[in-house]
């Protein structure tokens, strides 16, 4: 069970970005204009401005790019693989490349085994057509022939659970039902090695987890290879034996999902401004200073993004200028979102907390069990009183807490992140 | 495991391609199935529209040029020799309209599923072809209205529907490549179909294009593939011309491969570029 199926070695793929106001679709007319100008110059190459300074050959309106540069790793059979990385850093791209769909501009790769690829739920459905014809459309699309759906009709129809509406046309199904019928094609295809995006965000917790189980299946009892990506690492590390990381177009990491996942976390810290708080202009009577924010997850080592429903503390450094003993100290936070709306506002007198400090500097900490928030990046703000008299207050954000779905719940599911920020928890009972 | 192997490296898409575009013929299918359930979806008279429109076109034009301008029909009623040329017209006029734009209404399964592209426009062409056959009904109908009785040359039109389909082919190859790249494409095919139907003897005979301009004329591929047809459907009286015939043909094929050529080639940026 150690044969090598995948083998990357040094890929890369370059794009040309062309600064015209709208570069998909591209005007003949250009072609023909440049065509003329250089006909009239008498052949020689025309400089698309007199100041441009590159050579004459490339156009000062384009720029190279790499999205993906030296990229390689390798994948054994029946290997679980979860791709990672933040946006941009090239793994769609590389998905792109392993599904065909677009040639690499170097480098090789050596595949063995018949390749699906499921980049998106429902490529190619019709919203005219009924779920049964788009079941035979669909199948055929993912390379399925028609006798292998034929057989399989009735497991994917139990799969979707959309038996009543098969004669139906899809554009009346309900967007959840639609997903459903989408991801059940794909799951019956039977390739040996199985490509998945990010096809997990859509869907309600319930089918995710089918959906999650259903990919276990087809990797644990079939022994078939599966690559996942997803920004979300509560999946990832469920389903994933290995992981690729990639960063900026290259891989950083290959190997052991928790290193990956942490490293991604690492990597996170490492991107943000690792904000100099004394430097941020304040206000306050400057007997405490507010030096500096971290995170800790529950095991007490630094961290700088955790999951719906772990433990969390939020770190405050402090210097005093004054060795005098203070009396009646409280801290607070706010919790905003991107657009800067107040989340939450604590203050540990809220929690009956205040301190007496005396120390030349120290940490305040707050201990969050279960923390509450749901996908997403939410930043901070913090402010330290003294006899209900402002001491500090740095202005602007001191940090931000990068949260990853997690199981919140307890129940394996991770409700619909994203949706809202704010997780509840609460006791049902109906009478 | 070995037969499967797979190796993907800056142009080296050609190893497989025909092979996969065998393993994929059924999507070729399944697309052409679609195209034509869809195609009349949510209309009231359905699939009757591929009907009325050649229909009607060949009532205008046996007005025009049978009944006012008294062109020449030989021995056949005039209104089925201008049918007999409608029937390849339509079918390739319909081949380009559908099939150059066929790569940007699929472009969401461009970009997210491997396929060999040449299947798009192909289904396009296939679509159209189906269309001819229920047009074909229609021009059975007015034999026997005229009561024109077909000599036994009718049955090479399979032969001469060939040489449309290669015809349709070549030019929806180029210019379904060409129009991922430049959207221009989207006006010039409107234009070229409405100008080949005057420039191609459709309303009229060949044989009134005078002598000396014939080959030029023949430049046109559609002129061998419509004298053909006219030839098989009217009988003896109309002839084939055949230096033009075999320039036509000629042209052709070189459309064709030079389309394929071209399509490969352009293929592999389709994902990135549309």
């Amino acid at each position: 069970m150690s044969d090598t199926v995948i083998k990357v070695e040094n890929l890369g793929k370059k794009y040309i970005l062309s600064h015209l106001a709208d570069k998909r679709e591209q005007l003949f007319s250009s072609l023909l204009v440049n065509k003329a100008k250089s006909f009239f110059n008498g052949g020689k190459k025309v400089l698309s401005s007199p100041l441009s300074l590159h050579s004459p050959s490339t156009s000062s309106t384009e720029e190279e790019f790499w999205a993906l540069n030296d990229v390689s790793f390798e994948i054994k059979q029946g290997d679980r693989v979860g791709i990672i990385g933040r946006n941009g850093a090239g793994k769609s791209t590389l998905l792109k490349i392993l599904s065909r769909i677009t040639e690499p501009t170097k480098g090789r790769i050596t595949i063995d085994g018949r390749v699906a690829s499921l980049l998106e739920v429902g490529t190619g459905f019709h919203s005219e057509l009924s779920g049964r014809e788009n079941i035979y459309l669909n199948g055929a699309i993912l390379g399925m022939s028609r006798v292998e759906i034929k057989r399989k009709f009735d497991e994917i129809v139990d799969f979707a659970e959309v038996e009543r509406f098969l004669d139906t046309p899809v554009k009346r199904y309900s967007s959840g039902m639609y997903v459903r019928l989408a991801f059940a094609v794909a799951a019956h295809l039977e390739p040996e090695i199985l490509i998945v995006d990010e096809v997990l965000a859509v869907g309600d917790a319930e089918f995710q987890k089918k959906c999650l189980g259903k990919m276990e299946d087809v990797s644990n009892k079939e022994g078939r290879t599966v690559l996942f990506v997803s920004h979300n690492m509560g999946a990832i590390e469920r389903l994933c034996d290995r992981a690729v990381m990639l960063e900026n177009g290259r891989t950083k990491f290959a190997g052991e999902t928790r290193t990956a996942i942490q490293m991604y976390s690492g990597n996170l810290q490492e991107s943000m401004n690792s904000s100099d708080i004394s430097s941020l202009s304040r206000t306050g009577s400057g007997a405490v200073i507010l030096t500096s924010f971290s995170l800790e997850n529950g095991e007490g080592n630094n961290v700088i993004s955790t999951s719906s429903g772990e433990t969390v503390v939020l770190v405050f450094g402090y210097k005093c200028p004054e060795q005098t003993v203070k009396r009646n100290v409280s801290l607070g936070f706010s919790l905003h979102n991107s657009v800067g709306d107040v989340l939450s506002l604590f203050y540990s007198d809220y929690a009956g907390s205040t301190f007496e400090i005396s120390n030349y500097e120290g940490q305040i900490r707050c201990k969050i069990e279960n923390f509450p928030f749901s996908l997403g990046q939410y930043f901070v703000g913090t402010r330290i009183v003294i006899n209900g008299i402002e001491a500090d207050w740095p202005r602007g954000y001191v940090g931000s807490i990068n949260v990853e779905s997690g199981d919140f719940y307890k129940h394996g599911t991770f409700g619909n992140a994203g949706l809202g920020p704010l997780l509840l928890s609460g006791d049902w009972d109906s009478r | 495991m070995s037969e499967h192997q797979l190796v993907i490296e800056a142009g080296r898409g050609e190893r497989h391609y025909w092979r996969d575009l065998w393993r994929f013929r059924e999507l070729l299918y399944f697309l052409s199935w679609r195209d034509i359930l869809v195609r009349y979806k949510q209309t009231v008279i359905g699939v009757a529209w591929s009907v009325i429109r050649p229909v009607l076109t060949m009532i205008v034009f046996t007005v025009i040029f049978g009944k006012l301008a008294k062109f020449p029909s030989g021995n056949a009623p005039y209104a089925i020799l201008v049918y007999a040329a409608m029937l390849p017209w339509q079918f390739f006029a319909n081949a380009l309209s559908e099939s150059s734009n066929s790569l940007i209404t699929n472009s969401n399964m461009i970009s997210k599923v491997y396929f060999p592209r040449l299947i798009v426009p192909c289904s396009a062409v296939i679509v159209s072809l189906i269309d001819f056959f229920i047009s074909f009904v229609v021009l059975v109908v007015l034999m026997a209205w005229y009561r024109f009785l077909p000599s036994w040359q009718i049955l090479l039109v399979p032969l001469f529907l060939f040489q449309a389909l290669i015809a349709a082919l070549g030019f929806s190859l180029w210019l379904s490549a060409l129009n991922v790249k430049y959207r221009d494409f989207r006006y010039i095919v409107p234009f070229i179909v409405q100008f080949g139907l005057y420039v191609s003897p459709v309303g009229f005979s060949s044989n009134v294009v005078p002598e000396q301009w014939r080959l030029l004329y023949s430049l046109n591929p559609m002129v061998g593939v419509i004298d053909g047809f006219r030839w098989a459907i009217l009988g003896g009286d109309a002839q084939i011309y055949w230096p033009g015939f075999l320039l036509s043909n000629g042209l052709m094929v070189l459309i064709l491969g030079g389309g394929v050529w071209y399509f490969r080639k352009t293929e592999r940026i389709f994902a990135d570029i549309i």
